[in-house]
């Protein structure tokens, strides 16, 4: 969220006061926009919702701390069952309740899957979370009786309020739901982003011997990263859960821990700002090649291939063109436009001589 | 900076090796609370692997090193920080990619006292001017020395009571050893902080030691005044090379 360049003064000199101007003011801008467009546009909107607190978890978790997970698709997963089954009980408590249910339970299972991945490195941690997302959507079917096996659960929801009117469009409800979630997540993440557990988090990506000798516990800072990170993805799979009104295996397949991954590198890892972009690309980017292959007339092979075509090549075209991602583009952008290049460390004087202070008396 | 002074260490028989090659064979020294004491020796001789094997990076084979008369043989990297005891890694052991500030703060980031870590902080920039005028700046723009400072300023800001130097002179102009020799010194004697001193620089570590200890291949072969050992002239062409 470090986009907005709000003066560093007066009030805005605490950063949880800049995070929630920030959080306060895009709220408002997304009430007007959700306001004002149609039910299908308000129905992508709470999908971009859900992504952006998704691709923020694993922002933090890859980019921040430097491990990498294919398996985040498997903790929506615990996220969305979560909430179905809470959400099937006569008299299920709040949505907020569910949601904050759905963010401990995954964050349990966080734990253990980190504890584990503390003692994984690169390849290897890869491999063992891959191995994590391709085997838990398994257990549905093996317990069917709970799980609803491959056609999952039902996810039944209460409607909008009635003091927002009888016809008030369900899809803008959804909306606000998932937005709200998204930016009380950005806001809670800038914050330990910057706190003195965010310091720690990049310490120990970047080296964890200095992070050590910094009496710095690496191994229980990699978990809380991966805690905080599975929270992140147990919110987004609740709130996935609501919205498609399901929670079915087929929909947390190793595709969609790929593309949660792929939304994080496209914004650019470790950036707040990028995870929005990511999501609103996850979102964006199927509708708009699918529409074009509409438009074309292709075969149906053709067609419903074209959204993973096209998402490839961009893949590809983000990088080569900006390596940090779009939010690194846009950070880019605009050095350019101050007339200084960010992609030089600032200019180094030569130092030949350093005074360290003389002794005093 | 140190709050409470100095701790003693006491070293006892250490062993370490790497695989089959033994890298300490029973190295004990003693480095009374407020002292400096340099530890000397050629390439190979086992210096760095002591600072490692004291501050847990490496885990001792046997033996005993007792920080204010507390066991610590075999802790964690992390608790003998926050026991009192830092490590200042040969090479600097910076984080290029993190802002001089980063750093420095890293080195508090344990400690529980909020403000006394900014107390720490700002003593640190005090001590170190260049890094003042370079906040913002990433490490690894930063020259050998400001380098230095960084690691040193970044151990301090834990308040240490006992300093593990490693080779701070490696890759410095004279003159920046000089001064940075000169702080240690001023260190040790303003707030009675510890240090234990590696350097392959005899003569400049010894000249603001209160001991010095000559390793080889592993084992300590003279531990002396320093005046002592630098007269001594066949440890000096044989160990210390000036």
């Amino acid at each position: 969220m470090a986009t907005l360049a709000l003066p560093r003064r007066g009030p805005f000199a605490s950063t949880i006061v800049r995070h929630l101007t920030v959080a306060v003011v895009g709220g408002l801008v997304l009430l007007l926009l959700t306001s004002s467009v149609n039910a299908y546009r308000d129905f992508q909107i709470a999908n971009v919702g859900y992504y952006v607190v998704a691709v923020a978890g694993l922002t933090v978790l890859t980019g921040l701390n430097g491990q990498i997970s294919l398996g985040h698709g498997a903790l929506m997963m615990v996220g969305a069952y979560t909430a179905a089954l809470i959400l099937d009980r006569d008299n299920p408590p709040p949505l907020v309740v569910v949601l904050v249910l759905c963010v401990v339970v995954t964050a349990v299972v966080g734990a253990i899957v980190g504890a584990a991945a503390a003692r994984l490195r690169g390849p290897y941690l890869a491999g063992a979370t891959l191995a994590f997302a391709v085997g838990l959507p398994g257990l549905t079917s093996h317990y069917a009786g709970t799980f609803g096996g491959d056609n999952g659960l039902s996810v039944f929801t209460s409607p909008p309020p009635a003091s927002l009117g009888v016809d008030f469009p369900s899809e803008r409800w959804q909306a606000w739901i998932t937005l709200a979630a998204a930016l009380v997540t950005l806001v809670l993440l800038a914050n330990l982003a910057s706190s003195r557990v965010g310091r720690s988090f990049r310490a120990v990506r970047d080296d964890e011997v200095s992070a050590e000798l910094a009496g710095i516990h690496v191994a229980r800072t990699q978990v809380l990263a991966f805690v905080v990170s599975a929270a992140c993805a147990g919110l987004a799979g609740g709130l996935l859960a609501v919205v498609s009104g399901q929670a079915t295996p087929g929909a947390f397949s190793v595709a969609l821990s790929l593309a949660i991954l792929a939304g994080a590198v496209l914004g650019g890892l470790g950036s707040l700002a990028g995870a929005v972009y990511g999501a609103v690309a996850l979102v964006a980017l199927p509708a708009i090649s699918s529409n074009a292959s509409e438009r074309f007339d292709f075969g149906t092979d053709v067609k419903s291939n074209m959204p993973l075509l096209v998402y490839g090549a961009l893949l590809v075209i983000v990088m080569l063109v900006a390596p940090q991602g779009l939010q690194g583009g846009v950070r880019r952008l605009a050095g350019l436009l101050r007339g200084r290049s960010p992609a030089q460390p600032a200019r180094n004087e030569s130092v030949t001589e350093v005074s360290v202070t003389e002794p005093e008396g | 900076m140190p709050d409470a002074g100095g701790m003693s260490l006491e070293v006892k028989d250490l062993v370490t090796s790497y695989g089959a090659i033994k890298a300490l064979r029973g190295v004990s020294l003693n480095v009374p609370a407020g002292s400096i004491t340099a530890v000397l020796g050629a390439n190979g001789a086992g210096k760095s692997s002591l600072l490692r094997t004291l501050s847990g990076l490496v885990r001792p084979r046997s033996g005993s090193v007792l920080l204010d008369g507390k066991e610590i043989a075999g802790r964690a990297p992390e608790d003998v920080v926050q026991m009192g005891m830092s490590h200042v890694p040969e090479g600097r052991g910076v984080i290029a990619e993190l802002t001089v500030d980063d750093n420095l703060r890293l080195g508090g980031l344990w400690r529980k006292d909020k403000a006394d870590r900014g107390r720490a902080l700002e003593e640190a920039y005090a001590l170190f001017p260049p890094l003042d005028q370079r906040r913002k700046r990433l490490a690894m723009t930063l020259s050998g020395g400001e380098r230095q400072m960084l690691a040193l300023g970044r151990a301090l800001v834990a308040r240490p009571r006992v300093l593990l130097l490693d080779e701070p002179s490696l890759g410095l102009a004279p003159r920046i050893t000089s001064q940075i020799m000169a702080l240690v010194r001023r260190l040790c004697d303003e707030t009675g902080l510890t240090v234990l001193l590696v350097e392959q620089n005899a003569r400049s570590a010894l000249s603001v030691a209160d001991h010095g200890v000559v390793l080889n291949l592993g084992t300590v072969v003279a531990s002396d005044d320093p005046a002592k050992l630098a007269a001594d002239d066949n440890l000096r062409h044989a160990y210390l090379g000036f």
